[in-house]
């Protein structure tokens, strides 16, 4: 996973609330095999509508959603991310995620930034009236705030230490916990006889 | 503090707690699918890792999967690509795999807990969201991204910030003709969409105690509905008996250790949650979802509701929007909406259970004309269950679609989908848009509910049918 310490960009504002996976990238893109190639499924029912914020100038170049709370709600498909990713969203910026979406999205270097209901209202207003296309954002992981310095807007955003500390060092995650690879082994040594093991065959003994 | 059944289960699956970081959680059962497994796998190879516990991973073939004529040739070669991976993978890492045409094959979250694999007191995952199904047996059960499930595979651990508990509990006893499905309807309307956002629920109460292990499956499998990472249900004799004798569950000595062991798990008198919410069962109705998502739900004897009676703007908005998808009109009666399309199926209501309450209502009727029905087993075992009991000739008879396994209509994509601006009645667990296929119009409901509306072509309960057999 690559390091992120901002994300430095133009922005889409999608003032809705509990925007589903479904709606991110539809089932029926969920057949391929690959990470990649999802950005044209992204939001692919929405975009039929001309007036969709995708669908505005400026919209193909955004590196930030601005978004109502709720955001990634509903099926665990990490394809949205990598939809998201794809289209070149390096962040989404709401009120709350869904917890899958949020680990999802943090596995995958999404960055997730939470801000609060008001603060929301403010980085709205001030990207509002087709300014977001050209406006200049940053959500700065490292201090943890969205700035629109043109609108002298900075909102601060929280994210778990943990997140934030896998951003900005672009660790993975499986190396950092195969550090624990004795701890595992004990753990295992330990655990009761009679869980189930997969296969053909029920365990008989304690 | 007293502990609870979530706490009981955290700690007894903790690995390693380090300094800044997540805990790091063992995980006793990694279930696989096709649709989220396969990008896991080629991350695993790339990095020249293996599976670490083969022994722990089960895999089946259930989301796209044809169930019209599953053995026949699969006509989509994507779906097929995506079997074809499955079953190249499990084969290179030693994987157990129940693929299509075997007899234990069937929806994911039906198999674990027929085989016996889900048992009380267990951490389970899976990529996919309604893993928490099988909190039902009072395990920790949650939904993964394909990067986490490449971390299992590769460690059979999983990093996760303790949620927080919240406790559901159902005072009294369900009316006549109110079922689990409703009920878990009424609590995700009562938390909303992003109300158990951050928490891990237990189900409490007379209300879920009374619930046979279908009815408490369906309640834990639509958790994620109201936001919450997991449901839980405390094991019980109901569960005891559910598992005994079941291909995975121990026996003789075992069973008996096993059995004091989930004896201690139930959480103890005077535990404190960090929310508690309650809600009395005889205020519970049969529910229809009117709008897009699981939350927006009306008592079939109620109307659509009017936009501006929500509080707040962006509810007002959402429910808005919600109306101009459905095409409804505020004020009309749910009984007067007509329907083109009934699905009975999917994790949330494809078990063995609701396909006898459908059957019940539908036995001596006939679907109305001009709807389309269908019923898909959550399972190839469910099916072969359904017809040792007649089912199928009472749904074959009613005039429904006899389909095999799969997800099927829940989310569309093995082409059994709906066209836009085609109305469902569906016994599955999202009426977001499109989720039954671009523009379709989904309703949430029961199996009882789901039968009754085929026979009446439009939103109906069993007891609106009396004298019309
Ligand atoms: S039946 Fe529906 S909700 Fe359940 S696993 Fe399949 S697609 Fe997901």
């Amino acid at each position: 996973m690559r390091a992120v310490q901002q994300v430095r960009g133009s922005a889409v504002v999608l003032d809705r609330r509990d925007v589903d996976t479904d709606q991110i990238i539809p089932a029926a893109w969920l057949k391929r095999v690959e990470r990649t190639g999802f950005g044209a499924g992204l939001f692919e029912a929405w975009r039929k509508d001309p007036a969709f914020a995708l669908n505005q100038p400026g919209a193909a170049g955004a590196k930030i959603l601005v978004a109502g709370a709720n955001f990634g709600c509903g099926s665990s498909r990490e394809h949205a991310v990598w939809a998201l990713q794809d289209f070149g969203f390096e962040a989404v910026v709401a009120p709350s995620f869904a917890d899958i979406f949020r680990g999802n999205s943090i596995g995958a270097g999404l960055v997730t930034a939470q801000v609060a209901e008001d603060d929301i209202a403010k980085l709205i207003a001030a990207l509002e009236a087709g300014r977001a296309a050209t406006a200049d954002v940053t959500v700065d992981v490292a201090a943890r705030e969205v700035r629109v310095p043109d609108a002298g807007v900075t909102v601060p955003f929280a994210m778990p230490d943990y997140a934030r500390w896998r951003l900005l060092e672009g660790l993975d995650d499986i190396g950092v916990t195969l550090r624990h690879a004795d701890a595992i082994t004990q753990f295992e040594r330990n655990r009761p006889g009679w869980l189930p093991v997969s296969g053909p065959l029920a365990p008989a003994t304690a | 503090m007293s502990a609870r059944l979530f706490d009981k289960v955290w700690d007894r699956h903790l690995v390693a707690s380090p300094e800044g970081e997540p805990p790091l959680l063992y995980i006793d059962l990694h279930l696989v699918h096709e649709v989220t497994s396969p990008q896991a796998f080629e991350g695993l190879e790339l990095a020249g890792r293996t599976v670490r516990r083969p022994d722990l991973t089960v895999a089946t073939m259930d989301h796209d999967v044809p169930t019209k004529d599953p053995l026949g040739p699969i006509s989509d070669p994507l779906a097929a690509e995506q079997m074809a991976r499955l079953r190249k993978n499990c084969e290179a890492h030693g994987v157990t795999l129940y693929p299509l045409g075997s007899a234990e094959q069937g929806v994911v979250h039906v198999i674990g807990p027929q085989l016996g694999l889900t048992q009380p007191g267990m951490t389970v995952v899976c990529g996919d969201s309604h893993t928490s199904t099988h909190g039902a047996f009072g395990a920790l059960a949650f939904g993964i991204g394909t990067t986490e499930v490449e971390h299992v595979l590769a460690t059979q651990t999983l990093r996760q910030v303790k949620p927080q508990a919240m406790a559901v509990t159902v005072d009294g006893e369900l009316p006549a003709g109110v079922t689990a499905k409703d009920l878990v309807l009424g609590i995700i309307a009562e938390l909303g969409t992003g109300g158990g956002t951050g928490t891990v629920i237990e189900y409490r109460g007379q209300a879920i105690r009374d619930l046979d292990m279908a009815g408490r499956m369906t309640v834990c499998n639509m958790s994620i509905e109201a936001g919450a990472r997991a449901g839980m249900i405390a094991p019980d004799d109901t569960t005891f008996a559910f598992l005994e004798g079941r291909a995975h569950a121990p026996r003789g000595a075992a069973w008996e250790r096993a059995l004091d062991d989930w004896r201690s798990l139930p959480t103890e008198d005077g535990a404190a949650f960090d929310r508690e919410v309650r809600i009395d069962a005889a205020g519970l109705r049969p529910v229809v979802t009117w709008g897009t998502t699981p939350a927006q739900s009306v008592s079939i004897d109620g109307v659509v509701p009017d936009p501006a009676s929500f509080g707040g703007q962006a509810q007002q908005q959402a429910a808005q929007r919600a109306l101009e998808y459905m095409g409804l009109t505020p004020g009309t009666a749910m009984r007067d909406i007509g329907v083109d399309t009934v699905f009975i199926g999917s994790c949330t209501n494809g078990r063995l259970a609701d396909l006898r309450a459908a059957a019940t209502v539908l036995r001596g009727r006939t679907v109305s004309p001009g709807v389309r029905a269908i019923v898909v087993p959550g399972s190839a075992r469910v099916k072969a269950e359904a017809e040792a009991e007649g089912l199928d000739a009472v749904f074959t008879a009613a005039g429904f679609e006899w389909r095999s396994a799969g997800c099927s209509m829940c989310l569309g994509m093995n082409g059994d989908i709906l066209s836009p601006r085609e109305r469902s009645a569906s016994t599955s667990n999202r009426n977001f848009e499109g989720r039954q296929g671009p523009g379709g119009r989904t309703h949430l409901v029961s199996p009882a509910m789901a039968a009754a509306t085929a026979v009446a072509g439009h939103f109906a309960v069993p007891a609106d049918l009396e004298g019309a057999r």
